[in-house]
């Protein structure tokens, strides 16, 4: 029998079972033996109980595989990139003003070339920042008002009783819409590189993916939940700050835009 | 008769996403578990469940058959939990064992050595158990997580951590010690003869 005490070390191996097999019996021995080292190892047991105890194992609410697959879903599909792709895959009023900035560009440019005697050479430079000005703006209204759609959801869900359950098949239809547009705004904010916005667009992004992937009767639970990870995180007040920071911007858009005809 | 994992990665292998689908519906929770164990926080929990499985879609590929593909699930929502706490703020930095054994000793000094009646405040073991948590790396909590909840022996914690098999003890060792620096002083008794606490 060996005469030294365990170390802590030892004392931990022997507690998980993973002390080397020859050295098993020996510790096992000794326990029994030597009291100081039995009082240490209890104390080392009690510590480890309760975090067995207490450690509080959270279970996710019952729809959460549902909600996990209609967010995993969509970054499973393989990811479009280039200009004539986010074309097509805008939301509708988006889509079809860039399609119309297309339209406008196109037209802008065969003018210049069929023109008989032009003025000055084309200058290519001010027609690509006078599109991209164009595109900027279209872009901060629709974000704007999706962030207005989008806040006028989060509130109507804050708004629903805390007992409230029964059809929601509404709000979960206004979510869907509003969700594959998010995703758009949100990718677009990711390659742009503006992180608050896309880390915004994704918390809301999470809200509506919740309640899209909610059963057509949602319980009081489930509609709980959602008002609790929309309070928790501030979204509302985070909401309205972005969207009037967006209005801002529209206005310096605007400026820009009517600045040089004045 | 539901599939098997096995039968689904092979359907999920040739883009049938219904059968990832099931993988997901059949392992999202454990995933969940781990993850909120191993970063604290339930909202980073979710991210972990999304990149967890977002990864294995993509490494699908290079998943053998006769492996269990819960256990390498694990693998790669361990990874992706520490790749996720070593990206926060530093609002969560790992204290030294020093800075607990001085929080320890002030306690003891001061004569605030609790009661009995002090480990019914669930709430405040609750608070030191979560502390304790955070004090400590990533390494460690992942290494604790795996040997004290998830029941992995040290040589399945070193390779889903791609650690050695003694820097993955020591892990443990020091993530053991500090909790019990956190959490001894709450639950000290003077009856330390033939407990029977664990099993």
């Amino acid at each position: 029998m060996p005469t030294r005490h365990l170390t802590d070390d030892e004392l931990i191996l022997h507690y998980y079972g993973e002390a080397a097999p020859v050295q098993e019996p020996d510790a096992a021995a000794h326990l029994e033996a030597c009291g100081l080292c039995r009082g240490e190892y209890a104390r080392l047991k009690r510590v480890l109980g309760v975090i067995d105890e207490k450690a509080v194992a959270i279970e996710p609410p019952p729809s959460f595989e549902r909600t996990v697959w209609a967010r995993l879903e969509p970054n499973l599909r393989p990811a479009r990139r280039g200009w004539v792709s986010w074309l097509l895959m805008s939301p509708a009023p988006l889509g079809l003003a860039a399609a119309v900035v297309a339209l406008v560009a196109g037209a802008f440019f065969a003018g210049r070339a069929l023109s008989p005697a032009p003025a000055a050479p084309p200058d290519a430079a001010a027609a690509a920042a006078a599109i991209e000005q164009i595109r900027e703006r279209i872009l901060l209204s629709d974000l704007g008002a999706h962030l207005d759609r989008s806040q006028m959801a989060l509130v109507e869900l804050v708004s629903t009783g805390e007992d409230a359950a029964g059809d929601i098949s509404s709000e979960r239809s206004r979510a869907e819409q509003l969700v594959a547009d998010n995703r758009l705004y949100r990718q677009t904010a990711e390659e742009t590189g503006d992180a608050a916005l896309s880390e915004l667009l994704d918390d809301i992004e999470r809200v509506l993916t919740e309640v899209a992937a909610s059963p057509l009767s949602g319980s009081s639970r489930d509609l709980a939940d959602v008002r609790r990870r929309i309070e928790s995180r501030d979204l509302l007040f985070k909401v309205r700050v972005v969207s009037s920071e967006i209005r801002e911007r529209q206005k310096t858009a605007d400026q820009r835009q009517a600045g040089p005809r004045s | 008769m539901p599939q098997t994992d096995a039968a689904a990665v092979a359907l999920a292998r040739d883009g049938d996403s219904e059968a990832f689908r099931a993988l997901v519906e059949r392992h999202s929770r454990a995933v969940f578990r781990l993850a909120h164990r191993m970063t604290g926080n339930p909202s980073d929990a979710e991210d972990v469940v999304q990149d967890t499985f977002l990864k294995a879609y993509k490494q699908l590929g290079r998943f053998e058959s006769r492996a269990n593909f819960g256990t390498w699930l694990h693998r790669i929502a361990v990874n992706c939990s520490i790749d996720l706490i070593r990206a926060r703020p530093h609002r969560e930095a790992s204290h030294d064992l020093a800075d607990l054994e001085q929080f320890g000793a002030a306690e003891a000094a001061d004569g605030q050595r609790p009661s009995p009646e002090r480990l019914m405040l669930s709430t405040e073991v609750q608070a030191r158990i979560s502390g304790a948590m955070s004090a400590l790396s990533p390494m460690e909590r992942a290494a604790f997580v795996l040997r004290h909840f998830e029941g992995q022996s040290i040589e399945e914690i070193s390779q889903a951590l791609g650690l050695k098999t003694n820097a993955a003890k020591h892990s443990i060792f020091r993530a053991v010690k500090k909790r019990r620096h956190a959490l001894e002083p709450l639950v000290a008794a003077p009856d330390l003869a033939g407990d029977a606490a664990h099993g």
